[in-house]
């Protein structure tokens, strides 16, 4: 991991392009602290992203907080570490392993680790004795801790110390003596830092211009927000690393967005239910009788989910499930990231199925799936999956700020009973009336005497009667998978950023996105020209193959260790196999260009 | 030729507006029986089959919904996982009467979680188990309410004891408990009536004979034994409010009323002992008993007129949910631009 030093390097200034690890002990409260300094630096105009790799445990085990800084945008995951926060003894020496030569560690000084590395630059930190000097509150010494290092880094980078201390009082909004005091701790440890530490590292950090189109939070919270925009009604979850905080903030925020404002009640309900083949019951139940319904799960919940998502594509029910991917198989890696799910997803169900999914690359991709997702379900009259992950769920990045949906709310083809009366033409809920493979729907509560019809994951006819005739089952069957084709060329296309006379494709999806496209930039440099395509939905729109078809070779680049994207891919494009290379790697952590430029160089350089 | 008259309820619907298709159970299942009550107390009760909807699991109970209230909207799930789709179903309208049928397959197997979570939340709608302690619909095997020494063809002997569905009900603290006999319709339909004006989840498990694979003389969920061994706790009767003064029809005093969440009654006159269906710790008892002294111990077990229902917990608007008009789902642009500021 360690990369050397070209020469001269250690005297030059490196300004806002590091990556800085924390490494403390789960439970700790270092969370704070963290978020501290990556949005102290966001306020600064620097483009910054934070990923936390945590253990499945509540208190005890290490973890570690990356934080990228850098001043080009990139914001994927680096491998190795130009500064280190050391606050646990027990990862001292394998985390030093990651740092750079001429990198920095900034240890507590109570840790009696020997450093056995002698090209790193060594920072002391005297916890214990500012901590004592501070005279702080006993219930709050733990936490002050971690704001020994905040402000000790933050001097030692040039972190504006004005800047954290805002960035303090807007976090303890609440609670503005909580913010002094952390303060207080703050300013007194940088103040030691600079009357004892001499800067010896070459790592600084300098104000940008301000990122005013941007905000800082992650993508559990905008899918909520999304659903909510969305007009989400119903949502029925049983909690689940790493989606539980989807659904947690459904509860934080839609009390307060979505209340009628006639009566102040809410126009929604979330209920915790008792497991996952419980919570898709529930949102399929709730889909079927008309309101806007969805779930969030992760892998294990989403095996849980497969019978029911099976009969909620043969019956037709819509409804929104978001799988927050972790690492499986089985109970796998529970706390950590993957896009190990996209083979399930897309066949999930027994029997003929082939199901919508969405693919959200950023927090702002997440909000926006979050209200679309919804409009698709009901036009088609199916499920729809978002396909978001941990590292997108869970870490907290830079993301531009949301936009308010661009269409209004199209609940799709219903017939209350004036549309039933007036229809004029023969209904049946599976009856194809436009010749676009969707029927119409009556819901529940409709008083209209033609209206009600029994809905049932047997087979069905037209009229909703049941049917084990083999001509009915073709037909049925084979105008959902019109239904389902006619959607390609309408679900979300794919994006791209290409390069002049390129003649290789990069292609990925989701949250791999800015390892991908700093790869891009990165084998540019090395003279290897790419175009990049990022895939935003499944079943494919016809730009896929045409993408596919104009590059000689095309690297799709996913976190799983079969390379499921580009094994559908391969179903679709058979023809295209030849000019499709598989880039995949999974091993809980996210994406690097590294792994992507050395793949790519191994092929073409 | 004269007109033959129509007789209509006070809503002007006949009986045979509240019928479904044709049963394909086989003759003489006691689900068929159900079925006939469902309509009949349906209908007695003037519900208009619009405002009901029907939720059901997978066997052959759950393929009776199919043949009543062909004009309710009905949904036939997954096996065991009723009580979830009918919970999120009765959600978009709350002023829908909601009926769900399962079996003993179907709830006391995979789908004993969601019925004791079910109970638990105490969503308003009426849980029916046709319970006939075999599997039917694949030829014959035990179900996990089969009696311990249950002897059935190609079987064998059932060596387990059973799972007693009015005890899980009992001991998962639900608010209205009751049993009843394919064979004692009468008792069925008023039993059905009081579920249907309860506000909570209603459970009545009906011992239904399966005609085809368990219904020897000597077995507890046959016709036969029903008949000779049904005690019944007391002779029920559904009295609707604004048919009160039915009560001076009672002789000496000797039974006990109850009111129910929507003002209705229901009269338990007294048999042969006093029996108090508001005390969960005499229902436990007589189940014991019943089971001791090999009776089929039958009527309304326990109720809780005033137990919470799980939309007591929630805040929710009085318009039905599928209903609404989008722009009261979609909260301003403004306060989008106010979550973008907060998010620094």
């Amino acid at each position: 991991m360690k990369k050397e030093l070209e020469a001269g390097q250690t005297s030059s200034k490196v300004v806002n392009d590091f990556c800085m690890t924390v490494c403390t002990v789960n439970g700790s409260g270092s969370a704070t602290a963290n978020t501290t300094l990556l949005r102290a630096m966001f306020h600064m105009g620097i483009p910054v992203t934070g990923k936390n790799i945590f253990p499945s445990n509540i208190k005890g085990l290490p973890t570690w907080f990356s934080i990228r800084v850098s001043k080009d945008g990139y914001l994927a995951r680096v491998a190795h570490d130009d500064i280190i926060v050391q606050m646990n003894s027990t990862t001292f020496s394998e985390d030093l392993d990651y740092n750079v030569s001429g990198g920095v560690v900034f240890y507590a000084d109570h840790i009696a680790v020997p450093i056995h590395r002698d090209d790193v630059i060594a920072y002391p930190m005297p916890v214990k004795d500012l901590i004592k000097e501070a005279d702080i509150p006993r219930n709050l010494r733990d936490y002050m801790e971690n704001m020994v290092y905040v402000g000790v880094v933050s001097q030692m980078l040039g972190i504006d110390l004005d800047t954290v201390h805002q960035v303090l009082l807007d976090q303890f909004k609440h609670k503005p003596s909580v913010a002094e005091s952390n303060f207080t701790m703050v300013k007194l440890a940088a103040d030691w830092a600079r009357d004892n530490l001499e800067k010896k590292d070459r790592y600084w950090v300098e104000p940008m211009p301000p990122l005013d189109e941007y905000i800082m939070t992650d993508g559990n919270t905008a899918g909520a927000l999304g659903a909510i925009y969305g007009g989400f009604q119903f949502c029925g979850w049983y909690p689940i690393t790493p989606a539980t905080s989807l659904a947690e903030s459904l509860n934080i925020f839609a009390p307060k967005l979505r209340q009628d404002p006639e009566n102040g009640k809410n126009t929604f309900a979330v209920v915790q239910a008792e497991d996952e083949l419980a919570s898709i019951g529930m949102a399929i139940g709730a889909g079927w009788a008309g309101i806007r319904s969805m779930t969030s799960t992760s892998g294990p919940g989403i095996s849980l989910m497969t019978e029911y998502m099976s009969l909620a594509y043969y019956a037709e029910v819509p409804l929104v499930l978001w799988d927050v991917q972790r690492v499986g198989p089985s109970t796998g890696l529970p706390t950590r990231t993957s896009q190990g799910d996209l083979n399930l997803t897309y066949f999930l169900g027994h029997g003929d199925t082939n199901q919508i999914v969405l693919i959200p690359s950023t927090v702002n991709e997440c909000f926006k799936f979050g209200w679309q997702a919804f409009e698709i379900a009901e036009k088609y009259q199916t499920p729809v999956i978002i396909l978001s992950d941990l590292d997108l769920g869970m870490n907290l990045w830079m993301t531009k700020k949301f936009d308010y949906p661009d269409q209004p709310i199209n609940r799709g083809k219903i017939l209350w009973e004036e549309d039933l009366e007036n229809f004029g033409r023969d209904w049946g809920r599976y009856l194809d009336v436009d010749g676009d493979g969707i029927p119409y729907r009556t819901l529940m509560g409709n008083e209209h005497p033609k209206a009600p019809y029994f809905t049932r994951g047997t087979g069905h006819d037209e009229y909703g009667n049941y049917s084990e005739a083999p001509d009915v089952w073709v037909r049925v069957m084979d105008r959902i998978k019109m239904k389902i084709e006619n959607a390609r060329e309408q679900l979300p296309k794919p994006e791209y950023r290409n390069l002049e006379g390129a003649r290789i494709g990069l292609i990925g999806m989701g949250s791999t996105e800015p390892a991908l496209l700093e790869a891009q930039d990165k084998l540019e440099i090395l003279g290897v020209k790419c175009d990049y395509m990022r895939i935003r939905a499944l079943p494919f729109s016809k730009e896929v193959g045409e993408f596919i078809e104009a590059h000689e070779v095309n690297f799709v680049a996913e976190l799983n260790r079969d390379g499921q994207l580009h094994q559908i891919l391969s179903i679709d494009y058979c023809h295209l196999t030849e000019k499709m290379v598989s880039i995949a790697y999974m091993d809980g952590l996210p994406m690097t260009a590294e792994l992507v430029v050395d793949a790519v160089m191994e092929k073409e350089g | 030729m004269a007109e033959k008259k129509v007789v209509t309820n006070q809503i002007g619907l006949s009986r045979s507006d509240y019928r479904g298709e044709v049963s394909t159970l086989c003759p003489g299942c006691g689900h068929n029986t159900i079925s006939a009550q469902i309509i009949t107390a349906c209908y007695e009760m003037d519900i208009p089959p619009e405002r009901i909807v029907k939720f059901s699991g997978i066997g052959c109970s759950s393929k009776s919904p199919t043949y009543f209230l062909s004009k309710s909207f009905g949904f036939n799930g997954l096996h065991g996982r009723m009580p979830s789709l009918a919970l999120g179903g009765a959600f978009a309208d709350r002023r829908m009467k909601v009926i769900g049928v399962s079996g003993d397959g179907d709830t006391a197997s995979i789908g004993i979680g969601q019925f004791k979570h079910l109970i638990r939340r105490n969503l308003p709608m009426v849980y029916i188990i046709e319970n006939n302690g075999v599997y039917g619909l694949t030829k014959g095997q035990f179900s996990a309410t089969a009696e311990k020494g249950l002897e059935l063809k190609n079987q064998g002997m059932n060596p387990f004891m059973p799972i007693d569905i009015v005890k899980e009900a009992l001991v998962g603290n639900a608010s209205f408990v009751a049993r009843s006999f394919a064979g004692d319709p009468k008792q069925v339909r008023e039993l059905l009536k009081a579920a249907l004006s309860h506000n909570g989840t209603s459970v009545l498990d009906i011992i239904s004979p399966c005609v085809s694979f368990n219904n020897r003389e000597d077995t507890l969920h046959s016709y036969q034994w029903g008949r000779q061994h049904e005690a019944p706790l007391h002779d029920i009767s559904y009295v609707p409010t604004r048919r009160a003064i039915i009560l001076d029809e009672f002789e000496d005093g000797s039974f006990k009323e109850v009111t129910l969440h929507d003002g209705s009654v229901v009269v338990l006159k007294k048999l042969e002992t006093d029996y108090d269906p508001t005390s969960k710790w005499q229902a436990l008892k007589i189940l014991e008993e019943g089971e001791r002294e090999h009776y089929l111990i039958t009527g309304l077990i326990y109720v809780n007129p005033t137990q919470p229902s799980l939309y007591d917990f929630l805040n929710l608007t009085d318009e039905p949910l599928n209903r609404i008009s989008s722009h009261k789902l979609r909260p301003s642009k403004e306060s989008l631009d106010q979550i973008n500021q907060k998010m620094l």
